[in-house]
């Protein structure tokens, strides 16, 4: 426990975030870099995987890209292209980009799929235009399950940006490696400490956005017990 | 292929410390998750508590967690112990909420039925519900075993050896023979031991045609 | 009025739903198409607003070809009541009703107040207007299907089982309904059911179809309970079954109808 005081007393020295650590621009730079590869990973990955949902082509590659993603060593990826990239932030990025798509292509294309089918039908059938189907059926219909992908790849992407730090030198994980090489236990808990709670906030606000959106498309809310038990009611009608 | 042959007895030793620090957290989370999972499904009161816990530590990023562990749990810091227990933690993480959703998946008339024909609720839980929630839990069980058999080579970059080492060693070498291994052998043994959980599952669900 | 000449569905998958149909409904009459699970039914009623284009052939509404008809605009000017209503779970009540007349811009106020006043109409209390679907029973869904169909006033109106998923009692109860308020406002209306007795309750005029819906009769309920015009059309309606085959038997000085098997269903009025 001795190493915890240490370690909250490294995180409150106010000379950690001005001396030769300079805490602030590590948090601003693990976040904003973070922020760079999540929104790339939205830009390419949403409208693929709308559009693969909505048409229902390409099934087969989401599930086989995703479940291939998940087996792929992070450390593995990263240092492959710092070795073919060399120093600098195209190599992490980059890696980070290849570990955040699979994530947000499987939530857009699981959110646009999972839409009901007879529901998307009958908007069409009473005079909605394709583009208002997307738009106010099946995008706000899909939207938790949408965001549910783009938390997972958050959540990887922070994560994965501490590694970062040994092959670029950026971020949280750059005192945390120079702490290691100097055998400072203090300061490589410290900042573990910040890098968790930096996670946990990016993924408590993930979770408030998700509700939200949840709320909106399934305003009236069952626990899952009452869902299911109103779903077989249906089917025995 | 040069440098393959050259290492041949490292990589076989690396692979050896690998599987040892992967089975061991795969098998501990299940046997915590499943009866916590059970305990989330059935109680209205702990489900959310339980999930929002379990959800929350698997925010937590790898290396952060193999640094705080061990003084919480007064372990070293390179140890294999360390990163058996920070995988076990991430094994649960996942396998909690895929367990309560299998348990979720059993249908209630079919365990109404099953009280209803004299099942105790311990022969309820054994004989009706774990079988019936093996599919759902299986798919769980799956995600957490390549993730874990991904995640192992983190710990390199702490000192803890495993086929992760290939990538430490290599890029401080500059030897990609080296990293491309490693990647290689981590994505073998994790279909293979994926694969072999795909074929226990048949064999313990004789009735569920399980998709590899 | 609404013409189907010589049309003929062919799915990609090579399936024929519709060989050769033929048939016009009348302005301000009901038409039902009866027939078993695949005869093709859904096929036709979707050819006339276009979510199914004919192989070939041509459906025309008062003359015009509905080819030529911009898809989006002709459904919005058709009402279309769906199996299960259809409704935007993530919608209120009182904004499903308002769908259309919301996307072809009418204001919000003006919208929700027509929704309100439709919903009374199809007897359903405006308290719920600010419900959500799935906090409706079956029978409401339902009626709030057919309100928003009538949001637009349109002159037709297409429904689909619009009563297959409730239960008997609701389904009679609805029927009824749906008769006083087509006295009201005498749309132009095909619906589908396989129930012959929905058929006969609702429709001025039945066409009985058979696989790849050809026209196996067609007639008013009366004309096709007296004369079934083959053995199909016969067993479809249940002619000669106990059901069907009523007689008179004298009680107290009271005459009393009675089925084939003897049992009561009713007392006969002089
Ligand atoms: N999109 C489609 N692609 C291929 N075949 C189709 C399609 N839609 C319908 N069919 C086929 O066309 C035939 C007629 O279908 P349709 O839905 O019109 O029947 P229906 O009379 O409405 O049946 P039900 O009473 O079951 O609703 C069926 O054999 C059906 O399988
Ligand atoms: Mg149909």
């Amino acid at each position: 426990m001795n190493l915890f005081l240490e370690a909250i007393q490294w995180i409150l020295d106010p000379a950690s975030w001005t001396g030769e650590h300079q805490l602030g621009a590590r948090v601003l730079e693990h976040l904003a870099f973070s922020a760079a590869v999540l929104l790339a990973a939205a830009l390419l990955g949403i409208p693929a995987g709308i559009a693969i949902g909505h048409s229902g082509r390409g099934r087969g590659l989401v599930i086989a890209l995703t479940s291939g993603a998940r087996a792929l060593p992070t450390l593995g990826l990263l240092t492959i292209l710092g070795l073919g990239l060399g120093i600098g932030l195209e190599a992490p990025f980059l890696a980070l980009l290849v570990l955040a798509l699979p994530p947000v292509l499987a939530g857009a294309y699981a959110g646009v799929e999972s839409v009901d089918r007879a529901t998307v039908g009958a908007a069409r059938a009473i005079g909605f235009t394709e583009w208002q189907v997307l738009a106010c059926v099946e995008l706000p219909l899909a939207a938790p399950v949408i965001i549910g992908g783009l938390r997972s790849a958050a959540l990887q992407v922070i994560s994965t940006a501490t590694l970062a730090a040994y092959i670029a030198d950026t971020g949280l994980g750059r005192p945390l490696f120079r702490a290691l090489k100097t055998q400072e236990y203090g300061v490589m808990l410290g900042a573990s400490i910040l890098v968790a709670l930096l996670a946990l906030v990016v993924e408590l606000c993930f979770h408030a956005i998700q509700s939200a959106a949840a709320r909106r498309a399934e305003p009236h809310r069952t626990t899952p017990r009452r869902a299911h038990a109103r779903a077989r009611e249906r089917t025995h009608r | 292929m040069n440098w393959l042959s050259q290492n041949l007895h490292i990589v076989g030793q690396l692979l050896a410390d690998h599987l040892a620090l992967s089975i061991p957290p795969i098998l501990l989370s299940l046997a915590i998750s499943v009866p916590l999972g059970r305990l989330a499904a059935g109680s209205g009161r702990l489900r959310a508590p339980l999930l929002t816990a379990t959800g929350l530590l698997y925010a937590i990023p790898s290396l952060a967690l193999f640094v705080i562990l061990p003084p919480i749990l007064g372990l070293p810091l390179r140890s294999g112990a360390t990163m058996v227990a920070a995988l076990t933690v991430y094994g649960c993480a996942l396998l909690v909420r895929g367990a309560a959703d299998a348990f979720d998946s059993v249908p209630e008339d079919v365990r109404l039925a099953a009280a209803a024909t004299g099942h105790s609720r311990w022969a309820l839980f054994w004989r009706v519900e774990l079988p019936l929630a093996g599919p759902v839990l299986l798919s769980a069980l799956r995600v957490v075993v390549v993730s874990t058999v991904s995640l192992v080579t983190v710990g390199a970059v702490i000192g803890i050896s495993s086929l992760g080492t290939l990538f430490t060693d290599g890029f401080q070498r500059g030897i990609d023979a080296s990293i491309v291994t490693g990647i290689v052998l981590t994505v073998a043994v994790a279909f293979l031991l994926d694969a072999l959980c795909v074929l226990a599952a048949r064999a313990l669900m004789p009735w569920q045609r399980v998709r590899a | 009025m609404i013409e189907f000449d010589a049309v003929r569905k062919q799915y990609p998958d090579g399936t024929v739903a519709v060989e050769r149909f033929d048939l016009v409904v009348p302005s301000h009459r009901v038409v039902a198409l009866v027939g078993s699970s695949g005869s093709g039914k859904t096929t036709l009623l979707r050819m006339v607003n276009r979510m199914v284009e004919p192989s070939s052939g041509s459906v025309r509404i008062d003359d015009v070809d509905v080819r030529s008809m911009d898809p989006v605009r002709l459904r919005r000017s058709i009402g279309y009541v769906l199996q299960a209503g259809g409704l935007l779970p993530h919608r209120t009540v009182a904004d499903n009703v308002a769908t259309v007349p919301l996307l072809e811009g009418r204001s919000r106020r003006q919208a929700r107040a027509d929704a309100l006043g439709l919903l009374e109409r199809v007897g359903l209390d405006p308290a719920i207007a600010d419900r959500y679907p799935a906090q409706l029973s079956g029978g409401q869904q339902q009626r709030v299907g057919v309100a928003r169909a009538l949001a637009a006033d349109p002159n037709i109106l297409l429904m689909d089982e619009p009563f297959g998923a409730v239960d008997p009692i609701v389904r009679d109860q609805l029927q009824t309904e749906l008769r006083a308020l087509q006295a009201d406002i005498g749309k132009t209306i095909v619906f589908v059911t396989h129930d012959i007795d929905e058929a006969f309750a609702l429709a001025d005029e039945v066409v009985v179809l058979r696989a790849g819906a050809e026209i196996a009769q067609r007639g008013t309920p009366a004309e096709i309970l007296a004369a079934p015009a083959d053995d199909f059309v016969a067993s479809f309606v249940g002619a000669g079954t106990a059901r069907r085959s009523l007689r008179i038997r004298e009680i107290d000085g009271r005459a009393l109808v009675v089925d084939g098997d003897g049992r009561p269903t009713g007392v006969l009025e002089r």
